[in-house]
C-alpha cells in the first residue's frame, strides 16, 4: 500500500503542485487501493481506471509545460452512482439503469473534469438514493470500513466508505434526508450538504426535487471546503440554483476561530434515543467549543418532532413522481409480460416490477397515496405546512446561536441486514439530519469519536443558515483540530487495517 | 385519517403501474399500515393560517436568454432507449387492440 493515500487533498494539491509527486502516482495509488480492498467494501459500482489515468497524465503534461493549473488539479475524486457521468455507466443503484450511460455530464461532473479532478469511478449507493444502509442497493450493499459486518450509512455509503478506506482522498455525495451527512457520521468522515440551491442538481437523478442537494465527502473540513469551491455557484441548467457566489470556504475553514460565536445545542435532537456513547461524545465536543471561546447556548425546535413524519409524506410524494419517467420506453430496461396484450402500460407494469427494488416500490406507492385524490391536503399538504413550522423554529432559533449543533445520528453503525425488515426503525436514523433538508439550511457532519460501548464512530452535526455554508466550515475546523489534537491524529488512523497488502 | 388496507395498494400499485402479485400485496399492505400510522399525525399540526412551502428557498420567473443553446441531438437521447427506429423513440402498442 502506497503510503501516498493517506494524505489529505490538500496536501495532496500541494505535493502535486511543488512536483514531489506525479498526478499519475497519485491517481494509480488510488486505484491499487481499490483493487486491494473494494473486494471487502464493495463501495464502488464502476472503477474508471483508464479515463482516470488518461486525465493525471494529461495533468502532469500540462505542469511540465508550466500551465496554470486548478489547485485540486491532479487529485482524484469518486462520484456516487446517482450523479450522471459521459463515458461510464450510472446505474443510480437499480436495475432499471443497470448499463445505461448518460448522453450528457451533471454540471458538478463537468466542474470537476474543468479543475482537471481524475475520476476513479462511481459509488455504490441505495437504490435511487432511498435508504439509510447502502443495503437496497440492486448490486450489493457497501460494508463499512470501521467493521465489515456493519452498514456504512446511506444513501451515499458508498462514497463515504471509499474515503474512510482511502480509495479516494475526496467523493461527491448527494444528501434529500442526510445520505452525505449519516454516512459521514457512522464511518467517521465528513460531509457537507451546502444551502438548498448553492450547488447545481443538473444531472443528478431527482428522488425528492425540494430537498436533494449535491455536497462533498471527504476526511477533513479543509478538504471538503476545497471541493465545495469547485462544484458550488450558479448553473442555468437548474432552475432552483442559487444566483449567489459560492463564497469563500477554504478561508473560512483555515481562520480558525469561535471566540464569541454563539452554538446553540438543539434540546429536540438528543437525550431519549440516543446511544449512550453517542451523547458522551456530544457532549465532549461542547466542551471542547466552549474551552476554544464558544459561547454554548440550549435553543428549542419545537417542531423538529414532526419533521420526520411530514418527510415521509414529502420526500415519496415527490420520488413517485420523479420515478414516473421509469417506463421502459426512453431508457434502460424493458420487460415484456409474459402472456397477454403487449401494450404499453403492461410493459411499464412488468417493467417497473422487475426493474425497482423493495424500498423503492414502498415509496412509490406511499407518494402516490399521500398525493391521491382526497388525501393530498391531508397528507402532503399537511407536510408543506409542517415544513413552514420547522422554517420557523430555526428562524428563531438563528435568532439566539449563530450555528446550530446537535449529534448527526442517534446510534453508531448498525449491522448489515438489523434493520432491512423494518422500514420504520431504518427511517428513525434520518431524525437528526431531515430537518436541514426541510429548510433548506446547510449541515456538516464530522467526526466527533469513538462510541465507548462499541468503538464505532459517532458524528457531530452543524447547521448554519441558509446562504451561510462558511460558519460550518469556521467552526467544523475549529472542533476537527481540537479533537484531534486529543485524539494524537485523525480518527481514521484508530480504523482497522483493512485486506489486501496489509 | 382513514388506514391504508390491502385494496388501496391493489389500486395505487396498478396507478403507479408497478406489477404486484399476491404476497407482495400482503407485504407491503402491512408495511405501508405500519409507515402511515406513523405519519398521520402530520395532518392534525398546522392549523389553517398556516401557509404551505413547497420549495425551501423560493426562486420566480426564472428564465434564461431566449437564444438557442446546446440540446441533444436524437441520436444522443435515443442512445439509452431500449427500443427506436427512424430517430424516434419506438413504443408497444398504446391500446389494446382485443
Amino acid at each position: 500500500m502506497s503510503e501516498l493515500i493517506k494524505n489529505s487533498a490538500a496536501v495532496l494539491a500541494a505535493k502535486l503542485a511543488a512536483g514531489e509527486v506525479s498526478a499519475v502516482e497519485v491517481t494509480q495509488a488510488h486505484l491499487d487501493r481499490i483493487a486491494d480492498v473494494d473486494g471487502d467494501v464493495n463501495a464502488f459500482l464502476h472503477v474508471n481506471t483508464e479515463e482516470a489515468l488518461a486525465v493525471a497524465a494529461g495533468v502532469d503534461k500540462s505542469r511540465a509545460a508550466g500551465e496554470q493549473l486548478h489547485a485540486l488539479a491532479g487529485v482524484p475524486i469518486a462520484v456516487k452512482d446517482l450523479i450522471v457521468t459521459v463515458g461510464q455507466p450510472t446505474t443510480a443503484g437499480s436495475k432499471i439503469l443497470e448499463g445505461w450511460h448518460s448522453p450528457y455530464d451533471a454540471t458538478v461532473v463537468k466542474k470537476l473534469r474543468a479543475a482537471r479532478m481524475p475520476i476513479l469511478g462511481k459509488t455504490n449507493l441505495d437504490e435511487f438514493a432511498m435508504g439509510s444502509s447502502t443495503e437496497h442497493s440492486a448490486f450489493g450493499p457497501t460494508r463499512n470500513p470501521w467493521d465489515l459486518d456493519r452498514i456504512p450509512g446511506g444513501s451515499g455509503g458508498g462514497s463515504a466508505a471509499a474515503v474512510a478506506a482511502f480509495e479516494a482522498p475526496l467523493a461527491l455525495g448527494t444528501d434529500t434526508g442526510g445520505s452525505i451527512r449519516q454516512p459521514g457520521a457512522v464511518t467517521g468522515t465528513v460531509g457537507v450538504k451546502p444551502t438548498y440551491g448553492g450547488v447545481s442538481r443538473y444531472g443528478a437523478i431527482a428522488m425528492a426535487s425540494s430537498l436533494d442537494q449535491i455536497g462533498p465527502v471527504s476526511r477533513s473540513v479543509l478538504d471538503s471546503a476545497l471541493l465545495h469551491e469547485v462544484i458550488g455557484g450558479h448553473d442555468p441548467f437548474d432552475s432552483t440554483s442559487l444566483p449567489d457566489p459560492v463564497g469563500s470556504l477554504v478561508e473560512a475553514a483555515k481562520r480558525g476561530d469561535v471566540k464569541g460565536l454563539r452554538i446553540g445545542v438543539v434540546k429536540e435532537l438528543g437525550g431519549e434515543g440516543y446511544q449512550p456513547g453517542v451523547q458522551a461524545r456530544f457532549a465532549e465536543a461542547l466542551e471542547l467549543l466552549r474551552g476554544a471561546g464558544a459561547e454554548i447556548v440550549e435553543v428549542s425546535c419545537p417542531n423538529f418532532e414532526h419533521a420526520l413524519g411530514a418527510y415521509y409524506l414529502i420526500m415519496p410524494s415527490e420520488a413517485s413522481s420523479n420515478l414516473a419517467k421509469f417506463d421502459g420506453v426512453r431508457y434502460g430496461l424493458r420487460v415484456l409480460p409474459e402472456d397477454g396484450p403487449m401494450t404499453i402500460e403492461r410493459v411499464m407494469g412488468a417493467t417497473r416490477a422487475a426493474g425497482f427494488g423493495d424500498e423503492v416500490k414502498r415509496r412509490i406507492i406511499l407518494g402516490t397515496y399521500a398525493l391521491s385524490a382526497g388525501y393530498y391536503d391531508a397528507y402532503y399538504g399537511s407536510a408543506q405546512k409542517v415544513r413552514t413550522l420547522i422554517q420557523r423554529d430555526f428562524d428563531a432559533a438563528f435568532a439566539q446561536a449563530d450555528v446550530l449543533i446537535s449529534p448527526t445520528a442517534p446510534t453508531t453503525a448498525f449491522k448489515l441486514g438489523e434493520k432491512l425488515d423494518d422500514p420504520l426503525a431504518m427511517y428513525l436514523n434520518d431524525v437528526a439530519t431531515i430537518p436541514a433538508n426541510m429548510a433548506g439550511v446547510p449541515g456538516l457532519s464530522l467526526p466527533g469519536g469513538l462510541a465507548e460501548e462499541d468503538g464505532l464512530p459517532v458524528g457531530v452535526q452543524l447547521l448554519a443558515p441558509a446562504r451561510e455554508d462558511a460558519r460550518l466550515y469556521r467552526v467544523g475546523a475549529v472542533l476537527e483540530s481540537l479533537l484531534e489534537e486529543k485524539w494524537g491524529g485523525p480518527l481514521l488512523a484508530q480504523a482497522p487495517v483493512l485486506g489486501g497488502s496489509r | 385519517m382513514a388506514e391504508i388496507n390491502r385494496e388501496d395498494v391493489v389500486h395505487l400499485a396498478r396507478l403507479a403501474h408497478i406489477d404486484m402479485g399476491d404476497a407482495e400485496l400482503d407485504r407491503m399492505a402491512g408495511e405501508l399500515a405500519v409507515i402511515v400510522d406513523a405519519v398521520k399525525a402530520v395532518s392534525a399540526v398546522a392549523g389553517d393560517d398556516v401557509p404551505a412551502t413547497s420549495h425551501p428557498i423560493p426562486l420566480s420567473n426564472v428564465f434564461r436568454e431566449d437564444v438557442v443553446g446546446h440540446t441533444l441531438t436524437a441520436e444522443q437521447a435515443l442512445s439509452g432507449a431500449p427500443d427506436s427506429e427512424d430517430g424516434r423513440f419506438k413504443v408497444p402498442a398504446i391500446l389494446d387492440e382485443e
